[in-house]
C-alpha cells in the first residue's frame, strides 16, 4: 500500500483529458512517523544508559583503558581548545574595547572579559569542539568496530562492552571537560591580556587583580563545573550511535555525523537549562 | 588410499562418554522482521566432536553460532551448554560460560587498533591476571606459534593477509582454553591453498585438544576434512544431520542437488 496520497491533475481540453499523477506524502503521516522515531531514540538510549550504568558501576572496572581514554579525550584536544579559546578571547577583547570605549566605561575592560570568557564563552566553546572532536571520533570508532564485528567479539570473549567501550568513554568525558574548560579560560584570558596590552600597556597582575575583583568563586565554579554535563552529553550520545551503527561505510558515516550534529544540539540545550540551576542556586 | 577424509574420521572420533551434549540446541526457533531463519533447529555435539553446519547462503547458519554464543536471543527454544539454557542469562553470567567458548568470526573481527600479539593478549589480560606480564606473553607466543604466524607479533592486522588473520583470530579464540570452540566460515574468502592449511590446522588442534566444535560452511571440502558429522540446513530447519556417507546415500532432492552443485 503506497504511502502517499495520490492526487490526479485532469488536463483542461475537454476532448483530450491528460491525467497526471503527483504524489504527496501525508503531512500528518510524516508527522506521526517522526514522533515515533523521536520517542524511540529517547527509549533506546535510556536503555543503553541503564546498561553501562549497571555495567560501569560493577567491577572487574577497565582502568587501564579509562586511562587510556582519557589520553585520547583530554591531551588530544587540549591545543584546540587552548587555541580556540585564544582566539575568542582577542575577538571579545576588540569588540569590548570598542563598545566599552563608546559608554565611557573602558575601566570595565578586565572586569569584561573575564566574566564573559570563564562564564560563558570559555564552557560553551569548548563543549562545542569538543562535541566535534571527539563525539565524532568516539562515534567512528564505535561505529567502524560494530560494522567490522569487533565489538561482537568483545563481548563473545566475555568482556562487557557496556563496561570496556561506553562507560571508560563516558567517564573520560566526564573527566576532562572541566578540566579542558580551564586550560580554554586560562589561554584565553592570557591572550586578552596580550591584545589589550598591545594597545594599552597594563601588567598581567594588575589585568588579573582588575578582572576578578569582588568576584567570588560561585562566580566561576559552577560555570566551570557544569561542563561535566556536556562531557556526560557528549560521550553518551556519541558512544549511543556508535554501538547502535548498521550499514557499513555509509552507517559509520552517519553515526559520526549524527553525534556531532545531536551532541552539539544537546550541549547547547544543556547550557540554557544550566545557566538558569545556576543563577538560582547560586544567586 | 585412505582421503583426507578418512583420516579426519580415524583421528577425531568422538570420545567414548556418557554421551551427554556439552552443547545442545533444542527446538530453538529464530525471526528477524517477520523473515523466519531457524525454524525448530536441533543439535547437540559432545567433547572431542567436530559438527559441520552446511547450507546455502542465508539458511541461517551464522545465526546459529551467534545463538550459541548469546549474541542473539532465540525466539522459543533453549541452548543448553553443559546442561545450563543460556537463553535467560544476563551478560556477567553469561560471561562465565562464554570464557569456555572460543569464536572465529567470519572475517576474524580482530582489533585493528591492536597488534597481532596484543589481539592474542586481549582475552588473557581480562580474564587471566593472575599470570604475570612475561607469563602472558610466552603464552601468546606460543598460541601464534601454533597457528603458525610467530613471525608478525608486532604486525597490525591491515598488514597482513585475510588468511593471516583467520589464524591470529583463531589463536586468540583458543586463548582461554576453551571446551567448546565455533568456527564461522573459517575458509570463506581463501584460495584453495591456504582453504587447506587452515583445515590442517582446525585438525590439528582438534587432536591434540579435542574440544566439542561447530563449523558453519558452505565448503563441503572442508566440512568433509574436518567434521564428524555434517548436517545440512534448508529454509530453516535440518533437512539431514549424519557422516558425509549418509549424506552421499540419501534420497532427499536438496540433498542430491547441494552435493552435485559442491
Amino acid at each position: 500500500m503506497s504511502d502517499h496520497k495520490q492526487i490526479v491533475v485532469a488536463g483542461i481540453h475537454p476532448l483530450i483529458p491528460v491525467q497526471r499523477s503527483v504524489s504527496i506524502p501525508s503531512a500528518l503521516e510524516f508527522v506521526g512517523r517522526m514522533t515515533n522515531r523521536f520517542f524511540e531514540w529517547f527509549g533506546e538510549i535510556g536503555i543503553f544508559s541503564w546498561n553501562v550504568l549497571k555495567a560501569g558501576l560493577t567491577p572487574p572496572y577497565e582502568w587501564r583503558e579509562l586511562v587510556r581514554q582519557l589520553d585520547e579525550v583530554g591531551s588530544m584536544s587540549l591545543p584546540l581548545v587552548a587555541a580556540a579559546g585564544a582566539a575568542i578571547s582577542v575577538v571579545i577583547s576588540m569588540e569590548a574595547r570598542y563598545s566599552l570605549s563608546r559608554f565611557g566605561a573602558k575601566s570595565m575592560f578586565p572586569t569584561t572579559l573575564v566574566y564573559s570568557v570563564i562564564q560563558v564563552m570559555g564552557p560553551i566553546m569548548t563543549g562545542l569542539i569538543v562535541s566535534g572532536r571527539v563525539g565524532a571520533g568516539i562515534g567512528a570508532e564505535l561505529a567502524s568496530m560494530k560494522v567490522t564485528e569487533q565489538i561482537d567479539a568483545v563481548e563473545a570473549s566475555a568482556i562487557n562492552p557496556y563496561r570496556l567501550l561506553a562507560a571508560t568513554r563516558i567517564l573520560a568525558c566526564i573527566l576532562m571537560l572541566p578540566l579542558l574548560t580551564l586550560a580554554a579560560d586560562a589561554s584565553g584570558l592570557l591572550m586578552g591580556w596580550l591584545a589589550q596590552a598591545m594597545v594599552e600597556p597594563l601588567s598581567f597582575h594588575q589585568f588579573i587583580a582588575s578582572g576578578f575583583k569582588g568576584s567570588k568563586l560561585s562566580d566561576f565554579l559552577p560555570p566551570t563545573f557544569k561542563t561535566a554535563v556536556y562531557g556526560l552529553i557528549i560521550g553518551l550520545i556519541a558512544c549511543f550511535q556508535g554501538m547502535r551503527t548498521r550499514g557499513g561505510a555509509e552507517g559509520v558515516g552517519r553515526a559520526a555525523t549524527n553525534s556531532v550534529v545531536l551532541a552539539s544540539l544537546f550541549v547547547i540545550l544543556a547550557d540554557v537549562v544550566l545557566v538558569k540551576f545556576i543563577l538560582v542556586v547560586f544567586p | 588410499m585412505a582421503t583426507a577424509y578418512d583420516i579426519a574420521m580415524k583421528h577425531t572420533e568422538p570420545e567414548k562418554d556418557s554421551g551427554a551434549p556439552v552443547v545442545a540446541v533444542e527446538d530453538v526457533r529464530k525471526s528477524f522482521a517477520d523473515h523466519m531463519v531457524l525454524d525448530g533447529i536441533n543439535l547437540r555435539v559432545t567433547r572431542g566432536e567436530t559438527l559441520a553446519v552446511l547450507g546455502r547462503s542465508g539458511t541461517g547458519k551464522s545465526v546459529l553460532l551467534r545463538l550459541i554464543i548469546g549474541l542473539e536471543k532465540p525466539d522459543s527454544g533453549s541452548i543448553r551448554i553443559h546442561d545450563q539454557d543460556i537463553a535467560g542469562l544476563p551478560m556477567d553470567r553469561l560471561g562465565e560460560i562464554r570464557k569456555k567458548m572460543g569464536f572465529l568470526f567470519q572475517h576474524a573481527a580482530l582489533y585493528d587498533s591492536l597488534t597481532v600479539a596484543e589481539n592474542v593478549a586481549f582475552p588473557l589480560e581480562h580474564h587471566r591476571r593472575d599470570m604475570s606480564r612475561s607469563e602472558r606473553a610466552d603464552r601468546v607466543k606460543q598460541l601464534l606459534a601454533e597457528v603458525g604466524m610467530e613471525g608478525d607479533v608486532d604486525k597490525m592486522p591491515s598488514d597482513i593477509s585475510g588468511g593471516m588473520q583467520k589464524r591470529v583470530g583463531l589463536a586468540r579464540a583458543l586463548a582461554l582454553e576453551p571446551e567448546i570452540l565455533l568456527l564461522d566460515e573459517p575458509t570463506a574468502g581463501l584460495d584453495p591453498i591456504s582453504s587447506g592449511e587452515i583445515d590442517d590446522l582446525i585438525l590439528k588442534l582438534q587432536r591434540e585438544r579435542r574440544m566439542a566444535s561447530i563449523v558453519v560452511t558452505h565448503d563441503l571440502h572442508s566440512a568433509k576434512t574436518i567434521a564428524n558429522r555434517l548436517a545440512l540446513l534448508d529454509q530453516g530447519k535440518v533437512v539431514i544431520e549424519g557422516s558425509f556417507e549418509d549424506l552421499q546415500q540419501s534420497n532427499i532432492a536438496f540433498v542430491k542437488e547441494f552435493l552435485k552443485q559442491s
